[in-house]
């Protein structure tokens, strides 16, 4: 029934999820999110295991809707995908990639130290914290105090 | 009660007390969306509220699975009616104020930490992993309920007065917490959870500790208004919230998008 001939390795499955955007942050990818934890064949259907960030994050649903279009888009029609809650999603997962593309957007990465290193602007560190909840629940709502531009922080959970 | 619960209509029950809790505080607290005081309270409530209702999806789907019955969370959330929820009392008092909306989150979100630590370890493996996910959540809330609390209590004279009112209506709804039943005794039994009266030393602890940074008295009545995650006696509001919540059920029944 598949229409691709042979099955695509799971290395090629992990770079063609890595180009499926972030709904909310399009800017990374779902892989530079970390919320990608299993690509494997079972049999002749794929299953993905999918972590969701904040349990009620309503961007869950698209996302995977946006995994299965990709995958069908790529030939695939064997796909199965499940939800797992354990271990819980960290900011721990998200890659170097995925750090440098969000500051370069304007959104500072997450810190351990629980909040910004410095302005995704103007690079200052002096920033100041506006609102510990922001424009989604992953992030958080900061100032910097020396362009005076706000900026959303990624909260280090 | 006729004849004792089995294991699984005990954790069912169980997984009803979590998931109503949530489901009900986190339908209140949304009831702020584009009334709060600034911007940045309307969006910290709305994301609070959020994470709740996230955090009842898995609560009430699993009691759904464990049921059996070919149910969903939804259908646990928007079918059943007032004397089939076993919230606590507390998540069901209207919000008045924000003063009281903050009071109630923080007393709400102490003991939700600390159960939350607990359940971590459960022996069911899901409500473990359920835990782990939501502690991180809630760590979150209490730490900015917490904040709000003291900001507000050791603030201005008018602020410190709407904190103490909000303290002194909700205290008596806290005893609630820490009743055991015997629900309780069968999932301490079966090491799922721990048993509701030996948080109480905790939470004292930490309620105590914020509550006196934030300059306010706790009320000395032991009085606890009981019956929500019972289900015996739920206050008059939980059947108008529940008019609200569950109006598009009611009004067109099973319809879905």
């Amino acid at each position: 029934m598949s229409q691709v001939a042979t099955q695509p390795s799971v290395d090629q499955i992990w770079e063609w999820l890595d180009a499926v955007p972030d709904p909310e942050i399009p800017v990374i990818s779902l892989v530079d999110l970390g919320i990608i934890r299993g690509v494997e064949w079972q049999g002749d259907t794929l299953v993905v295991a999918v972590t969701p960030t904040y349990s009620g994050c309503p961007a869950t649903a698209i996302i995977n809707l946006d995994i299965e279009t990709a995958l069908r888009d790529h030939g695939l029609d064997r796909i199965r995908l499940e939800t797992q809650i354990s271990p819980p999603w960290t900011t721990d997962w998200m890659s170097e990639k995925g750090r440098a593309k969000l500051e370069d957007y304007g959104i500072a990465p997450p810190q351990a130290a629980g909040g910004p290193e410095r302005c995704p602007n103007c690079q200052s560190k002096n920033v100041t914290r506006v609102s510990q909840f922001g424009s989604t629940p992953c992030k958080a709502h900061w100032r910097c105090q020396d362009c005076l531009e706000p900026f959303d922080y990624f909260k280090c959970i | 009660m006729a004849a004792p619960l089995s294991k699984d209509e005990a954790l069912v029950q169980f997984l009803l007390r979590m998931g109503d809790n949530t489901l009900i505080l986190g339908h209140r607290v949304s009831e702020w969306c584009g009334h709060s005081p600034v911007l940045e309270e309307d969006i910290a409530l709305a994301n609070t509220a959020l994470d709740l209702i996230g955090q009842t999806q898995m609560w009430l789907g699993l009691a759904a699975d464990v049921q059996g019955e070919g149910k969903s969370a939804d259908d646990l959330a928007f079918l059943r009616d007032v004397w089939e929820f076993r919230n606590l009392l507390l998540v069901e008092v209207p919000n008045e104020d924000f003063g009281r909306t903050l009071m109630r989150q923080f007393l709400f979100d102490a003991w939700h930490s600390i159960q939350l630590g607990h359940l971590m370890t459960s022996s069911d493996e899901r409500i473990a992993a359920i835990a782990a996910k939501t502690s991180k959540e809630v760590a979150y809330h209490l730490e900015r309920s917490a904040d709000t609390v003291v900001g507000l209590g050791d603030g201005t004279p008018e602020s410190h007065g709407f904190m103490q009112a909000a303290l002194d209506y909700l205290w008596p709804y806290v005893g609630e917490m820490f009743v055991s039943d015997e629900i309780d005794a069968a999932m301490v039994e079966a090491g799922i959870a721990p048993d509701p009266a030996s948080l109480r030393a905790d939470y004292d602890t930490l309620v105590g500790r914020i509550l006196a940074d934030a300059t306010l008295s706790i009320p000395e009545s032991q009085f606890a208004h009981k019956g929500g995650r019972t289900g015996a006696m739920h206050t008059e509001h939980l059947g108008h919230l529940l008019t609200q919540m569950q109006w598009l059920q009611r009004a067109y029944p099973g319809a879905s998008w």
